[in-house]
């Protein structure tokens, strides 16, 4: 953690606060871009739109042909079976062809859903991943990692099912309400009164109901946050005989859970029932008004029969429309994330005449360098020394005084805001960063290894290394016996950031990496404590092998690095206050000498 | 199922009366296509406007009457689903606060989240849905192949005999189907951890230019779950167009055997017409039906979860009363062995003793035992073997709150609850203003009054303060109220050597009645102690003050040679 963030200092930053923000999202502006994005795939959606008119088409013929059929049967005279074959056999065909044409646009959709995700996650995984360390620091890991997949899962659902169930709805609302018309007007007339009460309905329902359901997600977070915090701190409340007054928090925060759980589907309760009942209302209508219709010989059965079917199919879309459109607003709400990462600047590009650093001495020098996290907030201030090839520079001074801001700027982490750093007399920013970037080695406080082989995480650092290469590295930083007494070796896969092996393991790990890379610089974050005795002896060594003969940088916990020092920056609230050699800072009797009393006191 | 009853059985008559209502609602969607059926083939052909429109008046009662009976038992059913669940959330925490650390180290923490979270809302929903859908679709189901029976028998064998297809379809659908996704989120587990390895890591991977490789190490892992999710959603589009198909082709049956029966004289034409809405009706429950059983099947899964840690073994409280004996030592542990696994003893044979006020640090490589003491001091475990006495007496006879409330504590990486500094220093414990002010001043915490003072807020893990920040505040808390035994459990490792010192002197003059237990791996911290317990492998390897340990012990002269620099070079 104390490198993310350039130490505690920054902790605080807004950035990295409670994850419920409400911004206002320009609607239309997200919407245009997101059926932009959509162009991508104009010709998949537009066959995805093709085949659901004519599987709803195809669809819509049926209740028609049982209409007749069922007139066959009722045919003056006795039953039509020639009449009743021949609709039946219709009626298969066609629902055969839509129910085929259903399943291919099932499949379109999967693939389109499919093309959409992975370019989505792709783009938005390459912006990340060329974005300034600045920019991953002041965010949090979680919130990234939720609009990779959850934002783009939400937008691909609601794309590609929502858009084409809002298509395949409007096609049947038009088609069955032409067969509708085409059967009776009259009778569409007595239909047409339940609509606006059905309309109306959802509306009010969707109004009441919205707000509540999301008061319930936003609790049933809350209970999630709460169980993890207590049940992961129950040690600790139980040291402190706090068994009863957690349990009465819960019940408190509990109650308001399922009361929001009870107000939600208080309301959400009416839906199905009304939807019913105005299903029922309708059918009720066109009983009465086709059986008086029929008695007046104005329609037949078999026509009040694909009326009632119709009148079905008209109803079930315009209830869903409620739906849709809520689920379009959470898509818009994910998307809005989605593009806002995507807008987010990259890590500038290098200068433009910009060269590769190559054949590097290791000469460093800071001149009146300044730099701050934030705008008008300087955490160092006109900090100048020189490094000579092969020095050994020790950063010291308590936690969070910015001991790792330094190490930001020398490897361009973050760019300083005046001054300049320079390496072998050329100035930083007048050389690629990548190249910039390759002459230091680097060990950080924080271990980091990836899933993957040991052998995959030494050779990291240099493009297809040999077994030989990287084996002399683990010997040299004394991990190749360990690594030898794993049952696969140098195969041995590392899961979950290492968790199968110790702490100690995995700093020689991260310093056998460091040891592959051909650099003439070094910055090393030396870890505090954790490691046991053994493994830090090993540490110490493996460290010491490391600095030979290059420039070092290292933030400095261990006594025998910093009394070898050539010289010490004490750093204190962002400032260098004190510099020199040991001997000259014990001279000197200020703080330096202070914290090195301390410890013996 | 006896979980449910169990939690249930308080609202019999709620749920009785609901299901009552539910019951009549019901009949009477299910009446309406009869009705339809009725005035088509009977009452039309009598010519009779007046019989139209009462049987009209009828269906709309019927309609009014399912809408009312529906909500109402709706919203019986909704407030039964939320006592019941209010209650199995209280029940189910409560034990999780008084399950023994065994016992949680069992289950482990995030099943014990997720059994308190994920599995209490199946729970709740499967209670709501039981009663809504499991009683309207058993209905709808039973209810509808009843009436086509009295319309038309035959037609209505007909009507039941498609049902098992329908059923094995769904069946045979989601059990290729399951499987795959359970595949496709494993790949989104990798590609998440791509991700996060990816932003935990930035610095190095900048640092080499590996950023190129990293998009291509993620654009083929995201293809993988790419394909692995088409596949499995492939599976799935085949469910809706067969149950389609399945139910259209159930309609053209009716229609062509129907048409047989018309001819014959055996069933009239409206009743034709009924059997077609009655059809879409009984599958849609049948639909249902297998869906609820899928849910319920899960929501079992569930119940078996929250019962098992409901079943979950729980502290034992210890003695009635406790009275310590002035003259036995304060803290004594007596050939103290004990083990996580019940196999191999992670501490071995610990004997010490101390005074009131005597000062014991425990030093040692990691996993050498020396959380586990504290764990067991506290009895967050019990003792194998040997006994731990507390002013003479064994402290599984000390009543448990008793016991803990001498305590003031900071374990390795200990918590840090959301709220303000003033809650997390208090706990929920009775602490006077001035000694909460002490405990802050002792404990080197002066950065709380720059944040703005106690009322400053603190986030989740209290991630808005530094390592240093945080231990402070933890020490603010564990010295609130001057407990009687102090304990430290790498409690100063974030802190510099200054401040350490400086927590060392507060320590010194304004605690002379506590006894301190400090654990370290930096000699510093425990140097000045009376007592020096140096621990390796659980077994202790040597035991005094620091020059005594310096003589006698060469693990201690190895360490304190390291890291107070005492080496040549």
């Amino acid at each position: 953690m104390m490198m993310r963030g350039g130490g505690g200092m920054r902790g605080g930053m807004p950035g990295k606060g409670p994850r419920y923000e409400h911004k206002p999202i320009n609607k239309k502006a997200t919407l245009a871009r997101l059926l932009k994005y959509m162009l991508h795939f104009k010709w998949l959606l537009f066959l995805a739109l093709v085949l659901t008119i004519l599987s709803n088409t195809f669809a819509m013929v049926g209740p028609k042909l049982s209409g007749s059929a069922i007139d066959c049967i009722a045919a003056e005279g006795g039953v039509d079976f020639a009449g009743v074959r021949h609709f039946a056999l219709l009626m298969l065909l066609f629902y055969l062809i839509s129910s085929l044409l259903s399943y291919l646009l099932q499949i379109l959709m999967v693939h389109i859903s499919r093309r959409v995700t992975l370019r989505m996650r792709k783009d938005l995984f390459a912006r990340l991943a060329d974005m300034s360390v600045g920019y991953i620091d002041s965010h949090s890991i979680g919130d990234l990692i939720s609009r990779i997949f959850y934002d783009t899962d939400t937008i691909n659902t609601s794309l590609s099912s929502d858009v084409v169930h809002v298509m395949a709805s409007s096609i049947t609302i038009v088609l069955s309400m032409a067969m509708m018309l085409s059967i009776s007007p009259m009778l569409v007339l007595v239909f047409v009164v339940t609509i606006p009460v059905s309309m109306l309905l959802t509306a009010f329902i969707t109004k009441h109901t919205q707000p509540l359901f999301r008061i319930r997600s936003r609790k049933m977070g809350e209970l999630n946050d709460f169980s993890e915090e207590m049940i992961s701190g129950m040690k600790t409340l139980k040291a402190y005989n706090q068994e009863e007054n957690t349990l009465v928090s819960l019940d408190a925060l509990n109650e308001e859970v399922v009361t929001s759980y009870y107000k939600s589907e208080y309301y959400s309760s009416i839906t199905g029932p009304s939807v019913n009942f105005v299903n029922n209302l309708s059918m009720t209508l066109i009983s009465m008004f086709g059986a008086l219709m029929y008695m007046m010989g104005n329609i037949s059965l078999g026509n009040i029969s694909s009326f009632v079917q119709y009148s079905r199919r008209f109803s079930g879309p315009i209830n869903e429309i409620a739906n849709i459109y809520g689920e379009l607003q959470s898509a818009l709400a994910a998307a809005d994330r989605v593009f806002t990462l995507l807008d987010e600047p990259l890590e500038p590009a290098d200068a433009e005449n910009a060269h590769e650093l190559t054949q590097v001495q290791g000469n460093v020098v800071m001149e009146n360098v300044s730099f701050g996290y934030e705008k008008g907030k300087t955490v160092l201030k006109n900090l100048s020394f020189q490094a000579r090839s092969g020095a050994l520079i020790a950063i010291v001074g308590p936690t969070g005084a910015g001991k790792t801001t330094l190490i930001n700027l020398l490897m361009r982490f973050y760019d300083i805001e005046s001054g300049r750093i320079m390496v072998d007399g050329q100035s930083v920013d007048e050389v690629t960063r990548a190249s910039l970037r390759r002459a230091y080695s680097m060990v950080l406080q924080d271990t980091w290894l990836f899933s993957g082989t040991i052998f995959d995480n030494i050779a990291y650092a240099k493009p297809g290394a040999t077994r030989e290469e990287v084996e002399a590295v683990a010997k040299a930083a004394k991990i190749h016996n360990y690594i030898m007494s794993l049952p696969e070796g140098y195969d041995t896969v590392i899961t979950d950031d290492g968790a199968n092996i110790s702490k100690g393991q995995k700093q020689l790990l991260t310093i056998a990496r460091a040891m592959l890379v051909d650099a003439h610089m070094l910055i090393l974050d030396e870890a505090t404590s954790n490691v046991d005795t053994r493994t830090e002896v090993q540490i110490q060594q493996a460290m010491r092998r490391l600095m030979q003969d290059k420039t070092c940088f290292v933030v400095a916990h261990r006594l025998s690095t910093i009394k070898h020092a050539d010289l010490i920056l004490v750093v204190k609230d962002g400032n260098v206050i004190e510099r020199g050699t040991h001997k000259e800072l014990m001279k000197q009797g200020g703080f330096y000498r202070e914290l090195y009393d301390a410890q013996f006191s | 199922m006896q979980f449910f009853i169990r939690y249930l059985r308080p609202y019999g008559r709620r749920i009785t009366g609901g299901l009552i209502i539910k019951f009549f609602g019901t009949i009477m969607d299910l009446f309406l296509p009869w009705l339809l059926a009725y005035m088509l083939d009977e009452v039309a052909p009598t010519k009779n406007r007046g019989q139209i429109f009462f049987f009209g008046g009828v269906m709309l009662l019927c309609s009014i009457i399912a809408w009312l009976g529906n909500v109402l038992a709706n919203r019986a059913a909704a407030s039964v689903a939320r006592d019941a669940i209010r209650t199995v959330r209280h029940d189910l925490f409560k034990k999780i606060t008084l399950l023994t650390s065994r016992e949680i180290d069992r289950f482990t923490i995030p099943s014990l989240i997720s059994r308190m979270t994920t599995d209490t809302y199946h729970i709740y929903r499967i209670i709501g849905m039981a009663q809504r859908m499991g009683i309207r679709s058993p209905i709808l189901l039973v209810g509808g192949i009843i009436v086509t029976m009295t319309l038309d028998s035959a037609l209505s064998t007909l009507l039941v005999a498609m049902l098992p297809f329908l059923g094995l379809i769904v069946w045979f659908i989601s059990k290729k189907g399951v499987p795959l996704y359970t595949i496709t989120q494993k790949h989104i587990d990798t590609l998440t951890r791509i991700v996060r390895e990816n932003l935990t890591g930035i610095r190095i991977i900048k640092a080499l230019s590996k950023t190129e490789d990293e998009k291509k190490r993620f654009d083929r892992m995201n293809e993988t779950v790419a394909a692995s999710e088409t596949k499995a959603a492939s599976v799935m589009a085949v469910n809706s167009p067969t149950m389609q198909f399945l139910l259209n082709m159930g309609l053209v049956l009716v229609i062509v055997v129907g048409a047989g029966r018309v001819d014959a004289g055996l069933s009239g034409t409206g009743n034709i017409i009924a059997f077609l809405s009655y059809f879409t009706i009984i599958l849609q429950a049948m639909l249902t039906i297998t869906r609820f059983l899928t849910m319920y099947s899960k929501a079992l899964a569930s119940a078996k979860r929250v019962d098992e840690v409901l079943e979950g073994q729980e502290e034992i409280w210890g003695g009635e009363a406790f009275a310590p004996d002035p003259k036995a030592p304060h803290i004594e542990f007596d050939r103290v062995s004990f083990s996580y696994n019940k196999k191999s003893p992670d501490v071995k044979d610990i004997s010490f003793s101390l005074k009131q006020g005597q000062r014991l640090g425990i030093l040692g490589p990691t996993g050498a035992g020396k959380s586990t003491l504290i764990k067991l001091l506290l009895r967050l475990y019990d003792v194998d073997d040997g006994q731990i006495r507390i002013g003479g007496k064994d402290i599984r006879e000390i009543p448990l709150e008793k016991l803990r409330q001498m305590f003031g504590v900071v374990f390795q990486n200990d918590a840090i609850f959301r709220g303000n500094i003033e809650d997390n220093i208090r706990l929920g414990r009775k602490i006077s203003l001035e000694e909460m002010e002490k405990a802050i001043q002792d404990a080197q915490a002066a950065f709380i009054e720059e944040k703005g003072g106690v009322s400053t807020p603190v986030v989740s893990r209290g991630q808005n303060f530094s390592g240093g920040q945080q231990q402070r505040l933890l020490l603010s808390r564990a010295l609130a109220g001057t407990p009687d035994i102090l304990i430290l459990d790498d409690a100063s490792s974030a802190l510099d050597f200054k401040t350490e010192a400086a927590l060392r002197a507060a320590l010194k003059s304004g605690y002379e009645k506590t006894t301190v237990i400090t654990i370290a791996q930096r000699i510093s911290a425990i140097m000045h102690c009376d007592v020096i317990l140096v621990l390796e492998d659980g077994q202790p390897q040597g035991v005094g003050t620091h020059e005594e340990l310096m003589e006698s012990c060469s693990l201690y002269r190895e360490i304190a040679h390291l890291q107070l620099g005492g080496e040549e070079e």
